[in-house]
């Protein structure tokens, strides 16, 4: 365990669950901005927040501190209903003898001190039109609105999302990632964030969690984490690394916006953003080839000098490149016959060939 | 013809039993059809047995065994007597218990399949949401079982209105003490008052077809549904 300084959420947690399934992990985590938790279903994801929420108990050994309070130490164990956090679960769980407005008034009611305004989260999550409505005649993405409205509601200093989106259609989902970054900054609520879908956890995520059969296999900043080739997520078939760059400007006759990365130039499907914001860039390793020289003449516009950084082989055929561009890090996978034949090694001056298709996969915009 | 004295007193003594015992059997089975409700084993399928018990036993079995247990030379006779100076057995405290035991499994089964109903993870919000546990109940449980629990005390009630055996063998056949509708109407059968009998069982007859239509014009079910 790191440090003793218990202003951070720091977590030692071993519960055993179902089937000789058991969860033992010991980690701090940020208390800001949002940590994802990611991994396959069966790794334990869902159990750790029921233990932070206090709704599953675990050995009388684990600890569990949030910044100055101690939630869980040696024998020592606060109910959920005495712990400051929100949960917004994977089905909603709206009370469905209560309307929108009487769920929300609910949470109100027993908001142990002030939290944000009814009339500040009813903004927020554009549930206005909403609050007369039974909770049956809502849409899913309208359920899950009003859910994190009602955890919000209830003036947690620590929200938690067990896969939030995922009984959401792609419309629904497009409205609530935005709005989740938006609350995480403007209400400076820390979340940890549930996900077994990386794509989601590329756009929303600060921080990264790793957790495999239940052990924690790595944690660190988002955009490290997702370039290191020691963890799960490069030997992933959608491996990506995830980079920041800054809106230059619109092409509107080809129909692209070109961005600064790392003083060069990316080309993407045109964004709606005004020029200077910055953007996450999300770029698939599957769709970086490398060549030795720069290509002369090619379809593919967006060629970027690099240097390699790592080589790690991904199975018998593959290899995985991590190249570096000034501070940042792209990722490639390669056959490992063409890195042969290039004589490809670490420090080597390459030049890394991006599909454009790639780049469609745009992310909201970085805290 | 006007109703006699005894009719009057009858009718209401019955009101009067039934409306305590319900009372009472809210107050007992609330939280004995909760405890069965979130428990599995041995303990509960015992208990869950006992008091589903008076559903399959002839009346006067429970009767019987509750007359010999207020009995004034029982501990529990002899405790009753010590404190209010006046005998358990053929009284309307002891009808009161045996109505209580009788009719316990009409409240607590309707109420422990309302409770199990409850997903948990709908408690466990609240909980997330600041609720303890009384307050989950109060405020999550209770009003989504609000017509359960109409029906548990209806039926609570009307049984105790209906019962015969139990009364007779523990209360024996005091007017004004522990006369009862059905033990009077028992007696004018008995001396051939038939114009008088067909009265009283008509009577119940009414009361008992109005409630229970009443109960389940409005439906059995608690009205809400999760949907996901």
């Amino acid at each position: 365990m790191a440090g003793n300084e218990l202003s951070n959420l720091a977590l030692a947690i071993d519960i055993e669950g179902e089937q000789g399934f058991r969860l033992q992990l010991d980690c701090e985590l940020p208390d800001t901005g949002i940590t994802a938790i990611y991994g396959p279903s069966g790794s334990g994801k869902s159990t750790l927040l029921d233990c932070v929420a206090g709704l599953r108990r675990p050995q009388p050994g684990s600890r569990i501190h949030f910044r100055d309070e101690s939630w869980q130490a040696g024998g020592q164990y606060l109910p959920p209903w005495e712990r400051r956090v929100g949960y917004v679960f994977q089905d909603g769980r709206l009370f469905p003898h209560l309307d929108v407005r009487g769920n929300l008034a609910y949470a109100l009611k027993r908001a142990g001190q002030a939290g944000p305004s009814l009339d500040t989260v009813v903004e927020l999550l554009d549930l206005r039109e909403l609050l007369p409505r039974a909770t049956q005649a809502l849409s899913a993405g309208q359920k899950q609105r009003v859910a994190i409205a009602r955890a919000l509601l209830s003036a947690p200093q620590l929200l938690l999302l067990d896969e939030p989106l995922a009984n959401l259609d792609h419309a629904a989902i497009g409205e609530l990632i935005p709005c989740l970054r938006r609350l995480a900054s403007e209400l400076a609520l820390p979340m940890l964030y549930v996900s077994h879908d990386i794509e989601e956890v590329s756009q929303l995520a600060d921080h990264l969690l790793l957790l495999e059969h239940g052990r924690a296999t790595a944690q660190g900043p988002l955009l490290e984490l997702c370039s290191r080739l020691d963890t799960r997520l490069s030997h992933e078939e959608q491996a990506a690394a995830i980079v920041l760059a800054t809106v230059r400007q619109h092409d509107p006759d080809f129909g692209l916006t070109e961005l600064d990365l790392e003083g060069y130039t990316l080309f993407v499907n045109q964004l709606p953003d005004s020029a200077g914001r910055q953007r996450r860039v999300r770029i698939p390793a599957r769709d970086i080839s490398v060549c030795r020289e720069r290509p002369g003449q090619s379809s593919i516009l967006n060629i970027l000098p690099v240097k390699i950084a790592e080589i790690e082989e991904s199975g018998a055929a593959r290899i995985m490149l991590r190249l570096s561009l000034g501070s940042q890090h792209l990722l490639a996978r390669i056959t490992r016959k063409s890195a042969t034949e290039l004589g490809l090694s670490v420090g080597d001056a390459v030049f890394a060939q991006i599909k454009s298709a790639a780049l469609l996969m745009e992310m909201a915009e970085s805290s | 013809m006007p109703l006699s004295t005894a009719e009057q007193d009858a009718i209401y003594l019955t009101i009067a039993l039934a409306g305590i015992t319900t009372v009472l059997l809210l107050l007992i089975g609330t939280p004995l059809a909760w405890w069965l409700s979130r428990r599995r084993g041995t303990l509960p399928a015992l208990v869950e047995s006992l008091v589903a018990m008076p559903l399959i036993l002839p009346p006067t079995v429970l009767g019987f065994y509750l007359l010999l247990l207020l009995a004034p030379d029982t501990a529990l006779g002899q405790f009753w007597q010590a404190l209010t100076g006046s005998q358990l057995a053929f009284s309307f405290s002891a009808l009161v218990i045996g109505s209580v035991i009788y009719s316990l499994p009409f409240v607590v089964q309707p109420l422990q399949s309302a409770f199990q109903r409850i997903p948990q993870g709908l408690l466990q919000a609240a909980a997330t949401l600041g609720a303890s546990p009384a307050v989950q109940f109060r405020s999550v449980v209770v009003p989504m079982c609000r017509r359960s629990f109409l029906a548990a005390a209806s039926l609570g009630f009307a049984h105790t209105v209906g019962e015969f055996g139990v009364v007779l063998m523990i209360g024996g056949n005091i007017p004004g003490e522990t006369q009862v509708l059905s033990i009077a109407l028992y007696d004018q059968v008995e001396s051939l008052r038939f114009a008088e009998a067909h009265r009283l069982a008509a009577g119940l007859v009414m009361f008992s077809l109005a409630l229970l239509f009443l109960l389940y014009r409005r439906g059995g079910r608690d009205s809400w549904r999760v949907t996901s």
